[in-house]
């Protein structure tokens, strides 16, 4: 079977059991938007602020999500031991990985599709004239946090302590993703909106430098 | 072979005691032979150990890196013995590093933490290795534990430019401390610098050295047990 294919099939049963319980993409949705008002609270940002530090917020929001939301897409697969079933299929483990990579960061992109309004609207944010920009931005940094998310939760679901472990491991290695899409964003919602290019490209090579580890050093994850 | 393990130890106590008396040494150097650096003062002598802690921090570094990769390739466990015994120590020359930074930036900068780049990305760097070693402990079985962590090291090998160059960026958009301009530089300061580092180095290998045998020692007993349990059942 192609890589193509299989990853289809991977991606397809992954989206097949999100849709039939929907329980991902809900917890999730209400997890960012209570982390988004909770933020409010503490910082109480003037007009000003909430353009300064809004995009730090919604990004660190997004990257608690992710950590919380990338867990059990290897734990659950542990449940019925269909992680095996998985294992023994005649596909490259890579396939596997890319598969569950690409419905995690589907998952995460549509949950911040659907806060992005409720963000602006809550911090008073103009988003309408930067939406093409800042979807983009959305989307670089959100694969960058699939990957890296989606390699460690395959990595922490074999050990101890999984949920603090994930987080752990995976904010010191997305610090840059962070940066460059809280940076990014910052430009895109200052009063005169700019989208500095160093950031994106920045964001491309993160991207493309840990699929690519991904794709060499994947198959190491999955072994009995 | 008794004989050659006997030959072996006589000579891991001479390069114990060698190293030991190079750090006696450098000690010297960084206090009595650099001399005292105009503006910053006397202070300014922590570099000869700040400095070359970082140094040796990456050296531990790119010893675990390379260790990683070659237990992928072999699956030889001596190189993930070899991986995490230089790990620790990189971790712990990064936390020399770390605390000896703020001790000379206080007086001189006027505050602990700058947040600079190369302070803060060393200190993502610092939590990556330590992260790195919280797994290990966290995964029973020899064998995963060290395919898992070899990964996670050559991630966060992959992760060290990315870290450098994006705080790099964001630091040099906002306003910071001066670190100075270069400008002269004793030679002596440059040789003393580089005595102290080479003592580091020595530290870490003989550490480095003894971690390994235990690691390997560890690897044995685990080894035992596990045949002593099979044997019992």
């Amino acid at each position: 079977m192609s890589l193509a294919r299989a990853t289809g099939l991977i991606f397809a049963k992954e989206l097949r059991i999100e849709l039939r319980s929907r329980e991902l993409l809900s917890t999730t949705l209400v997890f960012v938007l209570l982390v988004l008002v909770l933020f409010s609270f503490t910082f109480d940002p003037s007009a000003v602020e909430a353009r300064r530090f809004g995009p730090g917020l919604l990004w660190l929001a997004f990257l608690f999500a992710g950590s919380l939301m990338l867990q059990p897409s290897f734990v659950r697969e542990r449940t019925n031991d269909t992680l095996s079933a998985l294992r023994m299929a005649p596909v490259e483990p890579f396939a596997v990985l890319l598969g569950k990579l690409a419905a995690n960061a589907l998952f995460l992109f549509l949950v911040e599709l659907i806060l992005l309004p409720i963000f602006a609207a809550l911090y008073d944010l103009a988003i309408l004239p930067v939406l093409g920009r800042l979807v983009l931005v959305l989307f670089l940094g959100t694969v960058g946090l699939a990957t890296t998310g989606t390699v460690f939760s395959a990595i922490t679901a074999q050990a101890r302590l999984r949920e603090l472990m994930l987080p752990l491991l995976l904010f010191p290695i997305v610090a840059p993703v962070l940066i460059a899409s809280t940076e990014a964003t910052v430009g895109l919602l200052s009063e005169e909106p700019y989208l500095d290019s160093v950031w994106l490209v920045f964001l491309v090579v993160f991207d493309a430098v840990f699929l690519t580890a991904a794709w060499l050093f994947g198959e190491y994850l999955f072994e009995e | 072979m008794a004989e050659n393990a006997k030959s072996g130890s006589g000579l891991s106590v001479l390069w114990t005691l060698l190293s030991f008396v190079w750090l006696a040494l450098a000690g010297y150097a960084a206090l009595f032979v650099a001399p005292t650096e105009k503006t910053m003062g006397l202070i300014q002598r922590i570099f000869y150990f700040h400095v070359p802690s970082f140094w040796t921090a990456f050296v531990a570094i790119g010893t675990t890196t390379y260790a990683s990769i070659a237990y992928l390739k072999t699956r030889a466990p001596k190189w993930d013995w070899l991986a995490v015994s230089s790990a620790e120590l990189g971790a712990v020359f990064l936390t020399i590093g770390l605390v000896t930074g703020p001790i000379w930036a206080k007086p001189v900068w006027g505050h602990w933490w700058a947040w600079d780049a190369r302070t803060t990305s060393t200190f993502v760097l610092w939590a990556m290795y330590v992260s790195y070693l919280l797994l290990r402990t966290l995964v029973e079985e020899p064998e995963r534990r060290a395919l898992l962590s070899a990964v996670v090291a050559i991630f966060a090998c992959l992760d060290v430019p990315l870290v450098y160059f994006s705080i790099w960026w964001f630091r040099t958009q906002h306003p910071q401390p001066v670190i100075g301009d270069g400008g002269y530089l004793d030679p002596r300061m440059g040789k003393v610098l580089l005595f102290c580092w080479g003592a580091l180095v020595a530290l870490f290998l003989v550490v480095v050295r003894q971690r390994y045998r235990l690691e390997k020692l560890r690897a044995e007993v685990d080894g035992l047990r596990m045949e002593a349990e099979r044997r019992a059942s």
